[in-house]
């Protein structure tokens, strides 16, 4: 009844092409800025912004990242963890070295040396496709981590090789408690999804979506495949560059390579396939799925069968339950969750007469 | 007169059910961040079970600390930092007096809330792992690196073969392996090892396994070309068995393999079988089940059946003894600190960390608590937050391991240098100003 387009039209290409056409949507959009941007920092208690709000933004703008390249240009990768260690990395010494470095330039830097990294190792997907491509991103995982381990200029020749990041100060201001923290990755993260989403709707985008659908015809209309496709890899390494710094700086306060292992990338690529590929309002809820999910049956399965099952048994039970319903969630939505709200809208507009 | 006679029935009422209240809900609550899934679950549900197992014990055998119920609750982190850190926030808040203390097991979720637990005021205390450079007090107030650090372990491992050559000076043109993790855990070892090489005149080996390491044929080969006379095997998890079943095949005598304190559990040498007869490794705590806490744990704990460990085999191996010492560590500084802030009272974590600072476990206090021999005497002050940072050696008979040595000491002097010199580069990076430990009461 209140989701209806009836009556809005369009005049101008201007008003056609909006990122969000539908009046309803737009009302929703920044409603949700506001209360994401204002009533959250000011309602939510520091557990909720430190340990939940903070890492699904961040992890969201990785899922962007891989879902740029996997999703819209059809390059699978399975190195999104190894980039925002270099990023993060790149963040940390640009700060450590050069002095007098403003936050937001290191974090833009920290984007172009994930970049340049991901253009060299998206090299081979110019001869490679598919799932042999994948193999050779899982190289750049394993190559990019060892490196951080392996020279210890890295970690500032760090004994552990943990290195605490330092503060984010930015015009004077540091960004210590957790509200500021949360506005600033929330802040960041919005900039970047909106980016995200005109990226995809322009030529680029449907550059690279030809190159997915078919990277023959895409040739043959006219498309250069290696600018696409490295395109693509520098874009989306730029967006996990850049979670890879917020993650470090805002998130857990150190950098060490071996939080970014293949385990992380894994949980990316996950992110995308749950809320879904070719989304970007799908890797939010991907990203919200996967980091909520486990934290929600950690204190759900205690708080029901209590003491009465082993310490041992709950945890792997929780593991089994979470594979469970991800294997649920693709059986009845192989799409993903963006696409159940695809279906929610489409049904929305109709309600209540749907004949 | 009647309002008076209500309000004095009300404050008589009152205060009974406030004390009342009190002295019924004095609860200790302390955060465990476990590790029970995931690839170190092995040793984790071991560590766990021995720790949760040992506050039982005070609840059930004492009533508590003082009359205080120690209560609990774990949080699952997998070994991983994200997860360490939702547990750390999670936690910290819980309880009467919020989470007493936070051991992180892991160096990773150490490092990540290093910066925190001030702010918090939380103590965290890394009994065998985490940020070597914290045990200088004066810089890191509310870190607690205690037993013995990484740095401590490596001199002492270089002590133990200098006792089994019969003196220092034999070290002297000697060949001594290190066979370690590659990662920063592995890595750890480097700047201490080249240290004592360039002191005693021997030299290192240094040779990488690459996580996990279950592949190991070209490092022993390196190993046999090189004829070392000792190897020191610094490794995690699958790594450990491995490089045993691989000196075996090489024909490297196991007596010369000497692991690290997270290379010398029972997990670690019986995958290996009989290869392992013989091998040699460190620990902060022992092994074994003839201890009067391990036998007061099946007595009360046991006994009543409300012991934590699935597969009660395990009582009395390498890592449930280490989480049994955790358990200790932990009601004594709690113990400590309601001496100074009020017996039968629950304490907030800032005094729980003056109880972990002024905390001393002698030898006539190990003997009351049953657990002589089983964990190092254990002094900490203001400067030192490491403690004794002596280790004893046990050797694998096939079956059990075997305590070979007394409490071996480490090179204090050398090793308190480097992480003075550490921790005043981390003072200086970070603006802190070192305390003043004449002052602390």
């Amino acid at each position: 009844m209140l989701y209806r387009e009836a009556g809005q039209f369009k005049a101008s290409y201007a008003e056609d092409s909006q990122i969000f056409p539908i009046r309803q949507d737009k009302i929703g959009f920044w409603v949700l800025m506001l209360v994401f941007g204002l009533a959250v920092p000011l309602l939510a208690n520091q557990y909720w912004l430190k340990a939940i709000l903070i890492p699904v933004l961040i992890f969201s703008l990785a899922a962007i990242g891989l879902n740029i390249l996997t999703g819209y240009a059809g390059q699978l990768s399975l190195g999104s963890a190894a980039f925002m260690a270099v990023g993060a990395f790149a963040a940390y010494n640009f700060i450590l070295r050069i002095e007098g470095m403003p936050f937001l330039v290191a974090l833009v830097l920290a984007g172009v040396t994930a970049a340049l990294v991901g253009i060299l190792f998206g090299l081979p997907s110019l001869r490679i496709k598919g799932f042999y491509l994948a193999v050779a991103t899982l190289a750049a995982q394993f190559f990019i981590v060892w490196a951080l381990v392996k020279f210890p200029w890295f970690s500032n020749n760090s004994s552990s090789g943990v290195v605490t990041a330092q503060d984010v100060t930015i015009l004077g201001y540091t960004f210590a408690t957790p509200e500021a923290k949360y506005i600033l990755t929330f802040l960041i993260v919005a900039f970047m999804a909106l980016l995200a989403k005109n990226m995809v709707r322009s030529s680029t985008g449907r550059a690279w979506m030809a190159v997915r659908d078919m990277d023959v015809a895409a040739q043959v209309i006219g498309f250069r495949l290696m600018r696409t496709k490295l395109l693509a890899f520098a874009v989306s390494s730029f967006y996990c560059g850049v979670a890879g710094a917020l993650y470090a700086y805002t998130y857990i306060g150190t950098v060490e390579p071996e939080g970014f292992n293949l385990d992380l990338s894994f949980k990316i690529l996950f992110m995308i396939i749950i809320g879904g590929v070719g989304s970007i309002m799908g890797s939010f809820l991907g990203a919200a799925f996967i980091v909520l999910l486990p934290i929600f049956l950690d204190n759900f399965i205690p708080m029901i069968f209590g003491d009465a099952l082993g310490a041992g048994f709950v945890s792997n039970f929780q593991l089994i339950v979470f594979g469970g319903l991800i294997i649920f969630f693709l059986i009845v939505e192989p799409h993903g969750l963006a696409r159940l709200w695809q279906i929610a809208k489409e049904k929305l507009r109709l309600w209540p007469f749907p004949h | 007169m009647k309002l008076k006679k209500t309000v004095l029935l009300g404050a008589v009422i009152a205060g009974l059910l406030g004390s009342s209240l009190a002295s019924a809900n004095e609860e200790q609550f302390i955060g465990l961040p476990s590790y029970r899934v995931g690839p170190y679950a092995a040793g984790g549900s071991g560590l766990f079970g021995g720790w949760i197992d040992y506050m039982q014990l005070v609840n059930e055998r004492d009533g508590g600390v003082n009359g205080v119920k120690l209560t609990w609750e774990e949080c699952e982190t997998e070994y991983n930092n994200a997860r360490g850190v939702e547990c750390y926030e999670r936690l910290k808040k819980k309880g009467s007096t919020g989470n007493s203390v936070f051991q992180p097991v892991s160096t990773g979720i150490t490092y990540s809330v290093l910066e925190k637990v001030p702010q918090d005021k939380i103590p965290m205390v890394t009994i065998g792992y985490g940020r070597t450079d914290a045990a200088d007090g004066r810089v890191f107030p509310w870190v607690f690196p205690m037993i013995t650090t990484y740095w401590s372990q490596a001199s002492a491992i270089v002590n133990f073969m200098g006792q089994k050559e019969g003196g220092m000076d034999k070290l002297k043109g000697k060949k001594i392996g290190l066979l370690y993790h590659d990662s920063a855990y592995g890595k750890e070892s480097h700047a201490i090892m080249d240290k004592l090489a360039a002191k005693h005149g021997f030299e290192v080996i240094k040779i990488a396994v690459a996580h996990p390491g279950n592949e190991q044929q070209s490092q022993w080969l390196q190993i046999r070309q090189a004829k070392p006379d000792y190897v020191v095997l610094w490794g995690w998890g699958v790594m450990n068995p491995t490089a045993i079943k691989a000196a075996a095949k090489t024909g490297f005598p196991r007596e010369k393999l000497i692991g690290v304190w997270w290379s010398g559990a029972e997990e670690d040498t019986i995958p290996a079988g009989p290869a392992a007869k013989g091998f040699i490794a460190a620990g902060f705590n022992v092994a074994g089940a003839n201890y009067p806490v391990i036998a007061d744990i099946k007595k009360h704990v046991y006994g009543k059946n409300k012991g934590n460990m699935e597969d009660k085999t395990r009582v009395g191996s390498v890592y449930y003894n280490r989480g049994v010492v955790h358990g200790i560590i932990t009601v004594e500084a709690i113990r400590k600190a309601q001496e100074k802030f009020g017996k039968g009272k629950a304490l907030t974590g800032e005094q729980v960390r003056w109880g972990f600072e002024n905390l001393n476990l002698d030898d006539a206090r190990l003997k009351a608590l049953g657990a002589t021999g089983f964990l190092p005497p254990l002094k900490i002050t203001c400067a030192d937050h490491e403690g004794p940072g002596k280790v004893k050696f046990q050797q694998w008979d096939g079956n059990q391991w075997k305590v070979i040595t007394d409490w071996v000491d480490s090179d204090r002097p050398l090793v308190r240098g480097m992480i003075e010199e550490s921790a005043a580069a981390y003072a200086k990076e970070k603006g802190i100003k070192p305390r003043d430990c004449s002052k602390e009461g």
